[in-house]
């Protein structure tokens, strides 16, 4: 047996995650000191570590560094994702606050398991090992099943949590059958080793079968249908924090690890999926939207919208090259202003014991509160992707890379779906606008949270006039795994 | 490639064939009479005392979560100690990075009390 010394690696390029995983040990601690103290200041150190981190990820994408971690790359591509889950965790740390002691559940572990979830995305994005991508996958799954059944004795809650990891443990489960299969067609896990083994090889059932599973497995994480069917009862179940932080971090989290995957290991076989993600693309947009358009209930709305916009962002995917990976990227970018921004207002009107939720409760919001109301104008207005909100930058650059690539068909699709997206996300704001207000909304009004909705409307309205800035950051991370 | 692991597939089918082949005889050329005695519960030959259908406190699986704490621990610093020469200063670190994470597992079960059994 030879045993190689692994050698000391490069803790610099590594910094985002030691800051993550080292923040949430110090929340678990410290909220064993003072069991019974506020939670305010946990809330704050989670968000300051966050916070840290993101600004070492931006460092690293403005430099790269060399590392000689085996299995996990240290390049702007990743960097990039690690800044929205840092940005997408402050935001929902900020919408919670309130929220959680509001309801009852005002617990220092909920900051702590939400850097963990984090740490396992970071771990997602670096990954270029699959056995790395998978654990990051888990770490991030195992936290998410926790905080979606963080309401205990909420019934809604539990059978979300149940919900969740019996069809998430299933769908790692697939996952896992394709990476044992790429194992044992190609000897190996690493994902330029398999790119060369497959390169040389002839196509077979097996293969396919192997690019399938796994594609199966982070279809289910981004909510693609025909594996979207956890997604409603979950988003509508969970904390609605959670469910903010559940559509945004997981789904952009499993589409960095589905592109690394994809365009190294089974860059040769593009023929071959592309295909299978044209047919899940135009599924999950066409279904999406056209269930979400009976929902009553806001959250259920919003997880159908999510399961559309999964349709959107494969688009980009499928129109591949620079283009469309950087306008991914930028969308998703976005997506996390405007979704965690939509729940935030969705926990502004939250009543305790889950009622708030239904869209009637938002009849008349412009007379109680006319700040609240234009903040979900913004975001319904993005959501829908209309200009000059950063939603239609998104949409624009996506649609263009399939329109550029030859793709003109199903940017048409994409196209037509947006359209009948406006119906459901202008239905919100008529009901806003146009409709007398029924017993008087009280709002759950916090600092934290204004900050974090002014925040996210200040982004979206800053993209969308001036996409450059962040288009550019996304086009220098795409050429690093190209 | 794939033709490598035909074996694999060979066993299985054997496997396969034998389990249903044994499983078949049993049924066959075994006697099918039923009594009270083995329409019973089966407990290592012993009657049942008690009704088998009680709950069971919800302790037992907080003690199972925290074995599973040692358990991992222990998989884990066994080969790590074989190999603690070869390993040298960075195997020693990383050790003391893991077991310093499981230490705030078990600070934070011991904390909320669940070592406790009153």
């Amino acid at each position: 047996m030879t045993l190689s010394m692994p050698p000391i690696p490069n803790l610099h390029a590594i910094a985002p995650e030691i800051i993550v995983l080292l923040t949430s040990l110090l929340v678990l601690l410290i909220d064993l000191i003072q069991l019974r103290g506020k939670k305010g200041g946990l809330a704050f150190l989670g968000a300051a570590g966050l916070a840290l981190a993101g600004i070492f990820s931006y460092k690293l994408l403005q430099h790269p560094l060399a590392t000689d971690i085996p299995g996990f790359a240290v390049d702007a591509y990743a960097q990039f994702f690690k800044i929205i889950f840092c940005l997408a965790g402050l935001m929902v740390i900020g919408i919670s606050v309130r929220y959680l002691t509001l309801e009852g559940f005002s617990l220092g572990e909920y900051y702590s398991i939400i850097l963990l979830a984090i740490l396992g995305q970071m771990i997602m994005a670096s990954g270029t090992h699959l056995l790395v991508i998978y654990v990051g996958l888990e770490l991030m799954a195992i936290s998410l099943y926790i905080l979606a059944g963080f309401f205990k004795h909420h019934p809604k809650s539990n059978e979300a949590a149940v919900k969740y990891f019996l069809l998430g443990s299933f769908s790692s489960g697939i996952f896992l059958y394709g990476i044992m299969m790429a194992y044992g067609l190609t000897g190996s896990l690493d994902l330029s080793v398999i790119a060369g083994k497959v390169a040389g090889a002839e196509l077979t059932g097996l293969l396919l079968l192997a690019v399938i599973m796994m594609g199966a497995g982070f279809a289910f994480k981004i909510a693609a249908v025909p594996f979207h069917f956890w997604t409603p009862d979950v988003y509508e179940g969970s904390p609605t924090s959670v469910t903010a932080f559940m559509s945004v971090g997981p789904k952009a989290a499993a589409f960095a690890a589905l592109i690394r995957v994809f365009s190294s290991a089974f860059g040769t076989l593009r023929v071959e999926w592309t295909t299978l993600f044209i047919c899940l693309s135009i599924a999950t947009m066409v279904t999406g939207n056209l269930v979400a358009l009976r929902q009553t209930n806001i959250k259920r709305m919003l997880a159908y919208s999510s399961i559309a916009h999964a349709g959107y962002l494969m688009v980009g995917f499928v129109a591949g090259g620079e283009l469309g990976i950087s306008s991914m990227l930028l969308y998703l970018r976005i997506y996390a202003f405007m979704n965690i921004g939509a729940f935030g207002v969705v926990i502004l009107l939250n009543r305790v014991g889950g009622i708030g939720d239904r869209i009637d409760d938002f009849a008349g919001l412009s007379k109680v509160s006319r700040a609240s109301a234009f903040v979900m104008l913004v975001f319904m207005l993005s959501l829908a992707g209309i200009p000059p909100t950063a939603g239609f930058a998104g949409k624009f650059y996506i649609f263009m890379a399939a329109v550029k690539n030859g793709y003109v068909w199903l940017a048409v699709i994409g196209v037509l779906n947006s359209a009948v997206s406006a119906y459901y996300y202008l239905r919100v704001i008529m009901r806003m606008y146009m409709v007398e207000p029924g017993d008087e909304p009280v709002l759950n009004v916090s600092t934290a949270l204004s900050a974090i909705l002014l925040i996210a409307v200040v982004g979206i309205i800053a993209i969308g006039i001036f996409p450059g800035f962040c288009l550019d950051l996304a086009r220098t991370s795409v050429t690093s795994i190209l | 490639m794939p033709e490598s692991y035909f074996p694999i597939l060979l066993l299985l089918l054997i496997v396969g064939a034998l389990a249903s082949l044994i499983l078949y005889l049993s049924r066959i050329i075994g006697p099918h009479e039923m009594t009270d005695a083995k329409a019973q519960p089966f407990e290592s030959g012993i009657p049942a005392a008690t009704p088998h259908h009680g709950s069971l406190s919800i302790r037992f699986y907080i003690i199972a979560m925290i074995f599973i704490l040692f358990d991992i621990e222990v998989v884990f610093l066994y080969p790590w100690a074989v190999l603690f020469r070869r390993l040298g200063l960075f195997g020693f670190v990383e050790v003391v990075i893991f077991l310093g994470i499981l230490t705030v597992g078990l600070a934070y079960a011991w904390r909320k009390g669940g070592l406790e059994w009153e």
